[in-house]
């Protein structure tokens, strides 16, 4: 892989050795992690693909595109509106964040105490490691938790393209209005980059493509509630990640080939875990690329894992948006209405993240959740705490995790995960 | 049917062998830094039917010596369970980890709750204090209760503890007053552990640790509770380990009638 694109990777800027040296590393986890698995679905077969080729074809294609004027948006967060992007003709990919990487460096820059997925963005961009990064036209951040929206104005020394989208914290009228606003405010910005128009014909596309791509997503989510599971957590965990960064209709039409596979599994009788294994929601921070450490660990402890209360799973994913209006001004409400029902933790009061955890639970048949924060990260770390009584009073057994990204605990987690899988078992 | 149960923990491993229900041969060595050849060593001449294995060293066992593995946990929840069958809370403080249980009436584990990462209110703390203040570690609850309360230890890290202590016998203090103070800094996170977990009488102090006297009467008072302490504790884990031999082989047996 190093020889067929090192020429692209020179372009853009990056430091082709530590390069070489993260791709081994995400080459064995892979390898270790997702095909040392038992009885996977044949779909499967594009997402290892993909995987193989993230920092290769993808790139390739996307600076392909790019040479035709497409201009590439990379993000953060769930929050920036996929649909405003693709109406302005540009691409949105996730920028990761799961790994670690260059943290002496980091270090320099930002505290110790920061939660791993905000060293982790610097680290990749100090690396220089990160071809989306390097590529991006345009480097969206929003203002979140207090940790990412003061690393912001750190990165912002780092980068000559970051655009900063102001947040609500609160679900009031006046914090709606403030993300219409900002919304409006980032459709102009891309607009300008892209130099193309947001019409009412290409707003409809933006959204028809990004729902699509949800609705794929929400497919095999439901086929996740048969028991026992047809697929592994782990490899639809995979699928939600690929979704950050894959071209949207291709993916779509990945994951409805993997969901007929698995409607077939379904009649079939044919399992990835043996009949009576626990079912684990898991509930949380982010799982970005490739922090594969705690899904790892329960799915090698005896447990399945059938839903993601998390960005990367079904809490970015949930909502479509309506696209029955007929002018920009109706298409850009049903957008922000769309995003204003993200129950992210950095949101006071924050109930209906618990009712959604509860309903899912329900819904996936769940034996018990683990929830998962990060480190150093407050409104996950601190929802937590609350979680726990509202889910004993429900009656659905909880643990709760605190980790990063190192491997350091590893054993310790398997075996406080393993005693929890006993427990529910 | 002989069920042998095997609790491979970081500093010590034991073995107990169950026939009908009741311990026939009990086993303790160190772990050391050969866990497979020691496990070996002290199974030496013994036979069995089933072996389940527990501790960190469980998936290395299970893995080389035919063996079935459960976690410390649960394994700590079904020994204390035999051997004290009104239990509803287990505190075990074993080489290097805290552990604290809350046990539903009908002996299930409701709650648990481990200490992450570093040695701090372990077994492997009062260690290292004990060598730093130059007392043997059997003696080392012994020498604390000697000592007068007045001095405070307020670090967990085992590292920033021992510089407390030293700066405290720079200052004059006597060492059997700061080993009681190092006992009360191991108690006071064992509480805060208890209490997450939900405390209920009553309470069984399981692991290496539960022989030292000064940690059982300091919790003692603190809890205004009487603890109930096996007579070996740190067998609990092996005890519980042969248990759930014995436990999966009737389900076995009356599946198959
Ligand atoms: S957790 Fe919050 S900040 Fe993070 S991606 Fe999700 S919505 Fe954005
Ligand atoms: S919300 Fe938590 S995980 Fe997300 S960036 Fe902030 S501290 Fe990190």
């Amino acid at each position: 892989m190093a020889s067929e694109y090192g020429g692209m990777w020179k372009s853009l800027g990056m430091d082709l050795g530590a390069h070489d040296q993260l791709l081994a590393v995400l080459g064995q986890g892979y390898t270790d992690v997702f095909l040392s698995q038992a009885n996977r679905p044949k779909g499967m077969d594009y997402f290892n693909f993909v995987m193989s080729e993230v920092h290769g074809l993808r790139i390739k294609e996307m600076l392909e595109a790019r040479e035709q004027g497409e201009k590439i948006v990379g993000s953060y967060c769930v929050f920036v509106p996929e649909e405003i992007v693709r109406a302005a003709g540009a691409t949105l990919v996730g920028l990761c964040s799961g790994g670690d990487f260059a943290m002496e460096e980091v270090e320099r820059v930002l505290p110790r105490n920061t939660c791993a997925l905000i060293k982790s963005s610097f680290g990749f961009k100090l690396g220089k490691v990160c071809p989306y990064l390097e590529s991006a036209d345009m480097i969206v951040g929003e203002n979140t938790c207090d940790g990412k929206k003061k690393s912001y104005e750190e990165l912002n020394k780092l980068v000559s393209n970051l655009y900063v989208m102001d947040l609500p914290q609160t679900k009031s009228e006046n914090a709606r209005a403030l993300l219409k606003a900002e919304f409006v405010r980032f459709a102009r910005a891309v607009e300008e980059l892209t130099g193309n128009p947001i019409t009412v014909e290409s707003l409809k596309k933006g959204i028809a493509i990004t729902n699509a791509k949800r609705q794929a997503m929400h497919r095999l989510e439901a086929l996740r509630k048969a028991d026992p599971e047809p697929i592994s957590g782990l490899d639809a965990l995979l699928a939600s990640q690929v979704s950050f960064y894959d071209a949207p209709v291709r993916f779509t039409e990945s994951v409805n080939a993997l969901c007929d596979e698995l409607e077939e599994r379904i009649k079939d009788n044919v399992a990835v875990f043996p009949e009576k294994t626990p079912r684990i929601l898991m509930s949380g921070c982010p799982m970005a690329v490739p922090n594969w450490k705690l899904p790892w660990i329960v799915e090698s402890s005896g447990a399945v894992i059938v839903g993601e209360e998390s960005c990367v799973g079904e809490r970015g994913l949930r909502n479509l948006t309506d696209d029955s209006g007929q002018d920009v001004e109706s298409l850009m409400e049903a957008i922000v209405d769309r995003y204003f029902k993200i129950d992210c933790a950095i949101f006071t009061p924050n109930e209906d993240r618990a009712d959604h955890i509860v309903q899912m639970a329900k819904d996936y048949k769940a034996d018990g959740v683990i929830q998962y924060a990060l480190n150093f990260c407050q409104p996950y770390q601190i929802e937590a705490m609350g979680l726990e009584s509202r889910m004993e009073k429900e009656g659905i057994p909880m643990l709760r995790i605190e980790t990063d990204y190192s491997p350091e605990d590893a054993e310790q987690l398997k075996t406080r995960v393993e005693a929890f899988v006993e427990m529910i078992g | 049917m002989i069920f042998a149960g095997l609790d491979i923990g970081s500093r010590s491993m034991e073995l107990v062998l169950l026939q009908k229900g009741r311990i026939v041969e009990w086993r303790k060595t160190d772990t050391g830094y050969d866990p497979l050849g020691q496990a070996s060593h002290i199974m030496e001449g013994l036979s069995w039917d089933s072996l389940t294995a527990t501790g960190y060293g469980r998936k290395l066992i299970s893995d080389n010596l035919n063996a079935q593995a459960i976690t410390e946990i649960q394994a700590h929840a079904l020994g204390v369970r035999e051997l004290f069958p009104e239990a509803r809370t287990v505190l075990d403080i074993g080489g290097q980890d805290t552990k604290a249980m809350a046990l539903l009436p009908n002996g299930k584990i409701s709650r648990f709750e481990m200490n992450d990462r570093c040695a701090a209110g372990t077994g492997k703390f009062l260690e290292f204090m004990a060598t730093s203040l130059s007392q043997p570690l059997e003696k080392f609850g012994g020498f604390a209760l000697t000592g007068r309360p007045g001095v405070s230890i307020n670090s967990m890290c085992t590292v920033f503890a021992e510089t407390e202590a030293t700066s405290l016998m720079a200052k004059g203090c006597k060492a059997s007053d700061i080993a009681l103070a190092l006992h009360h800094s191991v108690v006071r996170r064992s509480l805060s552990m208890l209490k997450r977990v939900g405390l209920n009488d009553p309470v069984v102090f399981t692991g290496g640790v539960a022989r030292n006297p000064c940690m059982v009467k300091l919790l003692e008072q603190d809890l205004a509770m009487n603890l109930c302490i096996p007579q070996n504790p740190e067998m609990t884990g092996a005890l519980g380990a042969a248990l759930y031999g014995a436990s999966k082989a009737r389900a076995h047996s009356t599946a198959s009638k």
